[in-house]
């Protein structure tokens, strides 16, 4: 069987502040072999500004790229993004569903859309497509003094009957994709709370403020990374934290790093193929602290014969105890 | 909320507009809160949005689309998802918004200008140029110096551009905000 090809929808801020997502997805996409193409001249989705403008106006703005995509060949996109991924699907369901919709959306474009084209997230690709055993295979070092509290934000699986993928109440996929590089995870409550989103611009405070939430309840689960799938939500964590700090009076100083720079790491790329350097939160020490498989696979092994001698040495302690 | 009286200010017109543009039936709603328990902007809104259904359900028209909250809302989907009555509340909010923004009534103006803002850029280039977002944004809203103290550090990372990149077929994308415009005068 051919190799499934997907069509990349990078979205406009992963060219501009969260062009590191793009570069780590790209290293991680060629190193687990997903065959990958960016749909030629697209445009920006619509996001959350087209959809409280008119409907019909929003699914066009995607149905636009999603057309360029179906003209390709391709019958799946992957998009890095929530928002791109939201726009795209809602797009989808609402043509499909709704003939007199679909009629007023292409009225509105040059190619007709003729809806044969999927949206998934690239976590859904990698978890589902790609899959823990070969993400697990590909593993050159771990991060062994990393405690990784996994955000996907508020609309990466809801509302489910869009979404189809994960829980939506409790996801577990990136939860899972962490695990599997050998990273501890810490039971995160906030998993799905709402950072602020889009309102950052014209409503900071209240964003600062629903930001520290998160990033709270993280460094009381234990946490000291966040990992993240969202580029807004990476803004709002990572960007705005020595405004939320401001703000709010807190102290924090913790890296907000994509699941896939993570990955990356895990994978052995430099931090500079992966865009770490441009994280605002220093994620730096997590890359020097990396130690080989081989070498943290030893290190398991000597600690867990160093207590099964401790074990031991008590057994017998005890045993003389019992019989004088 | 205060008193209101029902026999006098009842819009049903207004119920069955939204009803018909969100594809809901807001009478499903029972009030149990579930969706304000959840929802993480009900601290800032005006109305929390189980108040706005159950004005929705009374049809308070002004009410409603004067309020807060309905450009607070950011499109979470918590209220959706834990809707017991499998109503989609944010579509409605959504809904709400899209009516109150039609009529002219908007309660948050910088949050209209941001999304007005956002919209220019993708007409313009075909895809968001975000100096030049935030710059309008700025300049319209007259809040001059809106996280500037930003632009040290993505400066300093090297993670903006200051020329828009335009895409070849930005007119094409532009023709899809004309059209829109021309239905919109159409259909009144």
């Amino acid at each position: 069987m051919a190799k499934k090809r997907y069509a990349y929808f990078q979205g406009c801020s992963l060219e501009g502040t969260a062009v590191e997502y793009d570069k780590s997805m790209r290293v991680v996409f060629d190193a687990l072999g997903v065959d990958y193409v960016e749909p030629e001249d697209w445009s920006c989705c619509g996001s959350t500004p087209a959809h409280t403008v008119d409907h019909v106006f929003a699914a066009a703005l995607a149905a636009r790229n999603l057309s360029i995509i179906e003209n390709m060949g391709l019958d799946v996109v992957t998009t890095n993004c929530p928002s791109c991924l939201m726009a795209f699907k809602k797009a989808q369901y609402s043509m499909e569903n709704d003939g007199t919709f679909k009629e007023k959306v292409n009225e509105l474009l040059d190619e007709k859309y003729n809806c044969g084209v999927y949206a998934k997230s690239s976590l859904q690709v990698l978890y589902e497509d790609v899959g823990l055993e070969a993400i697990k295979n590909r593993v050159t070092h771990i991060i062994h003094d990393m405690k990784a509290a996994p955000y996907y934000g508020c609309i990466m699986n809801r509302p489910p009957k869009i979404a189809q993928f994960d829980d939506p109440e409790n996801p577990t996929s990136m939860d899972r994709i962490i695990s599997a590089l050998g990273i501890e995870v810490c039971d995160f409550a906030f998993k799905l709370e709402c950072c602020g989103a889009a309102f950052g611009v014209p409503k900071r405070k209240m964003v600062n403020e629903l930001s520290k939430k998160v990033i709270a309840m993280a460094v009381d689960a234990g946490a000291n990374c966040i990992i993240v799938a969202c580029p807004l939500c990476q803004q709002n964590l990572d960007l705005r934290q020595e405004q939320i700090n401001q703000t709010t009076g807190s102290n924090f100083n913790i890296p907000v790093i994509y699941f896939t720079q993570l990955m990356g790491l895990a994978f052995g790329y430099t931090p500079k193929e992966l865009g770490l350097d441009k994280l605002i939160v220093s994620a730096d020490h997590f890359a020097r602290s990396r130690i080989t498989k081989q070498e943290y696979l030893e290190r398991e092994k000597a600690k867990e014969q160093e207590k099964k001698a401790k074990k031991e040495v008590k057994k017998q302690e005890t045993g003389e105890e019992e019989n004088p | 909320m205060d008193a209101i009286n029902l026999t006098e200010s009842i819009d049903w017109k207004f119920i069955e507009h939204v009803k018909e543009e969100s594809g809901q039936d807001p009478a499903l709603c029972y009030q149990c809160g579930n969706c304000t328990a959840g929802c993480p902007y009900s601290h800032y809104f005006d109305y929390p949005v189980s108040q706005v259904m159950r004005l929705l359900q009374a049809g308070q028209k002004d009410t409603i689309l004067n309020s807060k909250a309905i450009w607070l809302c950011a499109t979470c989907e918590t209220c959706t998802t834990r809707c017991p009555c499998e109503i989609d509340v944010a579509h409605i909010m959504d809904v709400l918004r899209i009516i109150a923004r039609r009529e002219n009534r908007v309660s948050e103006k910088d949050i209209k200008l941001f999304y007005d803002s956002f919209l220019d850029s993708v007409k313009k280039f075909g895809r968001i140029y975000e100096v030049g977002t935030l710059l309008s944004y700025n300049l319209r809203s007259g809040h001059l110096f809106a996280d500037s103290d930003l632009g040290p550090k993505v400066l300093a990372h090297n993670k903006i551009h200051f020329l828009p990149k335009k895409i070849k077929g930005s007119d094409k994308v532009a023709k899809i905000f004309d059209r829109f415009q021309e239905t919109l005068k159409k259909h009144g």
